[in-house]
């Protein structure tokens, strides 16, 4: 979030799009009620009538998939009413930044395409420069070839005609969100986007999400009280897992895996620190040296000095251009190119797309570890229905984890709180938090390695570890420590004190942080701030709910993010009876603002206000994407359509892929699966299930799996409410009960009828008689950017079925 | 002082958290139960689910979905017809709280005759009573009395996350309740608060009973 759940409350209009938020956080209706009791109008976009619809001002069904053609026909209103917020967009986004000639869009395709490869060279991508290398802008919006402009050219397409004959939305429910949510582009106003996984899970997921920041930079929503773009985040700590580096693309605190290319530290400070050439421009990834330095420090300790390059060179390097991620290690199994490893904290073979693959890869596996409350689909994977165990070779270790309140620690909110809590009973049994499992594990190898000699030692034996996991220590660890003596604003820290903020981080060595943007939870001065539990704010703080002495948020307790965009040139709040920050007396009140710097109309010392980005400008135009700088809409890897109305591209040209005797796809608008599928979880069970179905109580309440579908297609199909039906897509086939409802309604798509139907996938085998994967059904096609699979929209079919074997 | 409580549907988003926390405090164990096509589940109030939510799903005259949600529980009546059927049989085996208002089900209920627990559970107007076989118990909502009697809310109310549910004295809960519906007019011009003088569970409503549940008013 770039806000926080309280923030919501401060909203005039929010769109709930790709999220069943009342569903899987039920917590935020809480502040999205208080919105609608100041006035808010609340709007749910998204396939099926859910309970979050039911709480919503209104519903507005979509088609699965075409988010981008909705979102782009708002980016088009905007432009053509004129609801932008023109002091913002040009002082504050590249709007104003002037293309170079080498940029191109033609029928869906973007310059620098290489469609054997499905890649593009991004170098066109690009900004005209002057001689000293800044960009060059225009601040009067008139040059053709500003960013405004090419912008306005490109969703000219999008016009309300192409967007409902794509979507299935009429052009009434159209205008209808358009202009409720556009009415926000005023000083005085807010809207909030609030999304889920329903926008990241499609193969132009990313660019979902690029829509909406261009939308809420154009109505200058970003930065101010009840705005933003909020990912709503889930209880397993989501957001904590993602700073601290889950995936193999980055290391903690979002910093780019070290490659190939990469050997030396120099080599790869040189090629993730940006420059920029704009004088009043933060640049605040110029400090990346000093983040990557204390990172290595906190891992290696005393070992890393300024002659070994911090240990960099222990680092294990990517191949440029290879695909690390989850998706690619199943398809690496199931080519025998992984001989074992480590599932803990997910259960893959009930949640995966294309289920019936990934059980199969499993196979593969000479050993496995899985650290599990309850067996689950993936650790009991050998012995699933129709396998013969006795041909299965994989050794499994299912290790017992502790559940959540038999351990102690911090989870990091969707807010970007960080919360502690306390154990509240001991692990039962033998069961162990994760931590207690890793750091004896890495011990037990150090230790094997002290005796038998290896072949590459020094990474292991020389790391800075622990003897025994304690949470407090690492938590430590995270903020981070001096490593000699330094004096701070006069006063003295000791090697080993705490530090105290991340602008103390140094690149010398003489700092570590596992991670920087936390540094600042834990100091000296204020102990462990996780544990704040303090509700006393200023009269300002309490008019928008900021809270800044309860718990403590990254970066620097900052509660809003970019909130230097809440402000005008002269440090007005755009918005004064919400302020977020304020200029007054020559400082900031309020929150804590983003830097320290003065309002920009100090032309010397004052800072643009997207620190993050090189030029300090949000970006209408991205060129950091592997799929373009502009959103544009892409059927689903599998469509029910041949064709749409933006170009002749009908699927990403960029999207991924596995080619496996199990990845199979539909043929465009497949007369064999003309049904569009989307797959969701709800209240009751927790993603795949493999918790919650051990929850009697649970289970009572959602025991077993079903398929929501129209009363239209059920008459098609001679389906009654509570029959038995079979769900087949290219890649398996799945049993459900269906439920028959005036929640789900069929869409007319370039004028033909197109059914959709939503399943749960939170039922797995283990649980008897509940019924199996719902993933089985779903595609192993992937976002270019991140590699999520699309498990929002696919192509199936359904019938009756003469008996259930999965459902019992 | 008698107590009450305020339903307030249209913050209610079905998330079940009242339906599970009335059974986990009340040690109720699971049923097994069948999807037959509904949310709805389990179907009905049974001696293990003092508290269901029932869902509800209707076109308004528009032709838009309306999903209304019906957290439906024992009304705790003012003058509870229950209570007075039960100790014309059998002194003592219902009682009506005087502090609270509470409408309880006591030990004496398993002397009741088979005639008396039907002439009861037929006699309610909102169809809340359950018979359990086992226990020879009439059971339904206690108003988590031993909760409020230790000043703590109710279980359900306690985990609301929407604040669909309001608990406290009588006088109070009347008032948060005109307030609510008062404010609520403009965007709901048919709701309403539901058997006011009858009963100390006091619904609100966004529209005609009927929508919600068969048995969700008496009037």
């Amino acid at each position: 979030m770039t806000n926080h759940w309280i923030d919501i409350k401060n909203s005039d209009a929010i769109l709930i799009m790709g999220s069943n938020a009342a569903e899987h956080h039920p917590v935020s209706f809480k502040w999205i009620m208080r919105a609608k009791d100041a006035g808010a109008t609340v709007m749910h976009v998204d396939p099926k009538f859910s309970r979050t619809s039911a709480r919503c001002d209104f519903h507005v069904p979509i088609r699965s998939g075409t988010d981008i053609a909705f979102l782009g026909g708002m980016i088009n209103y905007i432009i053509e009413s004129g609801s932008w917020f023109k002091d913002y967009v040009v002082n504050y986004t590249n709007a104003t930044y002037v293309l170079a000639d080498s940029y191109d869009f033609k029928d869906g395709l973007f310059s620098g395409y290489d469609a054997k490869k499905r890649t593009y060279d991004r170098s066109s991508w690009a900004f005209k420069r002057d001689e000293q290398g800044a960009p060059v802008r225009d601040f009067t919006l008139k040059d053709e070839r500003c960013v405004y402009n090419v912008m306005a050219r490109h969703y000219s397409r999008y016009t309300l005609e192409n967007v409902s004959k794509i979507t299935g939305v009429s052009e009434e429910n159209l205008m209808k969100v358009y202009k409720i949510f556009c009415a926000t582009g005023k000083p005085d106003k807010a809207g909030t986007i609030l999304y889920a996984i329903g926008w990241t899970q499609h193969t132009v997921g990313v660019q979902n999400i690029r829509a909406s920041a261009i939308i809420q930079l154009l109505l200058g929503n970003i930065g101010v009280a009840g705005g933003g773009i909020n990912a709503l985040r889930g209880e397993p700590n989501v957001q904590g897992s993602t700073d601290h580096a889950l995936l193999y693309h980055n290391l903690p605190g979002y910093h780019n895996a070290p490659l190939a290319q990469w050997q030396t530290l120099e080599e790869y400070n040189k090629a993730n620190t940006p420059v920029t050439y704009i004088a009043n421009s933060a640049n605040w990834w110029g400090n990346r040296p000093k983040y990557v330095t204390s990172l290595l420090k906190g891992w290696f300790g005393d070992a890393a000095t300024a002659e070994n390059d911090f240990c960099y060179g222990w680092l294990p390097k990517c191949e440029d251009g290879e695909d690390y991620s989850y998706m690619y290690a199943m398809d690496r199994m199931l080519n025998d190119k992984m001989r074992g490893g480590f599932i803990f904290g997910v259960n893959p073979m009930n949640s995966f797309p294309n289920t019936n693959k990934m059980r199969a890869a499993l196979d593969h596996l000479d050993w496995l570890v899985v650290a599990e409350i309850h067996n689950s689909e993936t650790s009991d994977n050998w012995r699933r229905p129709g396998a013969d165990p006795s041909t299965k070779k994989t050794e499994v270790f299912l290790l017992p984890s502790a559940h959540r309140v038999e351990k102690e620690g911090t989870i990091s909110n969707s807010g970007r709180w960080l919360q502690w809590f306390d154990k509240a009973v001991e692990p039962a049994g033998e069961a162990r938090c994760f931590g207690d499992i890793y750091v004896p594990l890495i011990n037990t190898i150090r230790e094997l390695y002290r005796k038998e000699g290896g072949v590459f030692p020094d990474p292991l034996l020389k790391l800075n570890w622990a003897e025994k996991f304690d949470a407090s220590d690492w938590a430590k660890r995270i903020n981070g420590f001096f490593w000699k003596d330094t004096v701070v604003n006069g006063k003295t820290y000791k090697r080993g004190q705490l530090v105290p903020a991340f602008g103390n981080l140094q690149a010398d060595g003489s700092t570590s942080s596992l991670n920087w943007l936390y540094t600042g939870s834990w100091t000296e001065e204020e102990g462990n701030k996780s544990k704040r539990r303090d509700p006393s704010q200023t009269e300002m703080q309490a008019k928008i709910g900021i809270y800044p002495n309860w718990s403590w948020c990254w970066p620097i307790n900052r509660r809003i993010l970019y909130n230097r965009a809440s402000v005008d040139l002269q440090g007005k709040p755009w918005n004064p009876d919400k302020a977020v920050i304020e200029w007054k007396d020559g400082a900031w009140v309020g929150d804590v603002p983003d830097g320290p710097w003065p309002p920009m109309a100090d032309e010397k010392n004052g800072r643009l206000p997207f620190i993050m980005n090189t030029d300090g400008a949000g970006q209408l135009f991205g060129p950091g994407r592997l799929d373009g700088p502009f959103p544009e809409h892409y059927e689903p890897a599998e469509s029910p359509v041949a064709s749409h109305p933006f170009s002749s591209q009908l699927t990403s040209p960029c999207f991924k892929f596995h080619k496996s005797e199990f990845d199979k796809f539909a043929a465009p608008a497949d007369p064999r699966y003309p049904i569009v599928l989307t797959t969701y979880s709800m209240t009751e069970h927790w993603c795949g299930g493999g918790e919650t179905r051990n929850v009697p109580n649970l289970l009572e309440a959602e025991p077993q799996l079903y398929v929501e579908m129209s009363q239209e297609l059920a008459r098609e199909k001679g389906i009654k409410n509570g029959d038995g039906v079979i769900i087949e897509s290219a890649r398996g086939q799945v049993e459900a009960i269906a439920m028959v409802t005036i929640r789900l309604r069929p869409f007319t798509i370039m004028g033909k009828t197109v059914h959709l139907i939503g399943m749960p996938f939170a039922y797995g085998w283990t649980t008897s008689g509940c019924g199996d994967s719902t993933s089985r059904l779903t595609v192993t096609a992937y976002d270019p950017n991140t590699t999520i699979p699309e498990t929002k929209a696919c192509c199936v079919n359904i019938r009756k079925a003469d008996k259930l074997t999965e459902i019992a | 002082m008698p107590k009450a409580f305020l339903i307030d549907t249209t913050r209610c988003t079905a998330c079940r958290g009242c339906q599970l926390a009335c059974k986990e405090w009340h040690n109720l164990p699971a049923n097994v139960t069948k999807q037959r096509g509904s949310h709805q589940n389990p179907p009905d109030l049974n001696p293990y689910n003092l508290k269901i939510v029932r869902f509800h799903e209707h076109l308004d005259e528009k032709g838009n979905v309306v999903w209304n949600f019906f957290p439906d529980q024992c009304r705790h009546c003012q003058t509870p017809i229950c209570v007075d059927l039960a100790n014309l049989a059998v002194p003592g085996s219902m009682i009506q709280d005087k502090a609270t208002g509470a409408v309880l089900v006591t030990e004496k209920c398993t002397q009741l005759a088979p005639a008396d627990i039907k002439a009861i559970i037929e006699a309610c107007p909102y169809n809340i009573p359950r018979y359990n076989e086992k226990t020879k118990m009439l059971t339904k909502c206690d108003m988590c009395i031993d909760r409020v009697s230790a000043g703590l809310q109710p279980m359900c109310v306690k985990t609301c996350p929407t604040g669909a549910m309001f608990f406290g004295e009588r006088a109070e809960v009347l008032a948060e309740g005109e307030k609510r519906l008062a404010r609520l007019k403009e965007r709901y011009p048919k709701a309403r608060l539901v058997d006011t003088e009858d009963v100390s569970v006091i619904y609100l409503l966004a529209e005609e009973p009927k929508y919600y549940h068969e048995f969700a008013s008496f009037g």
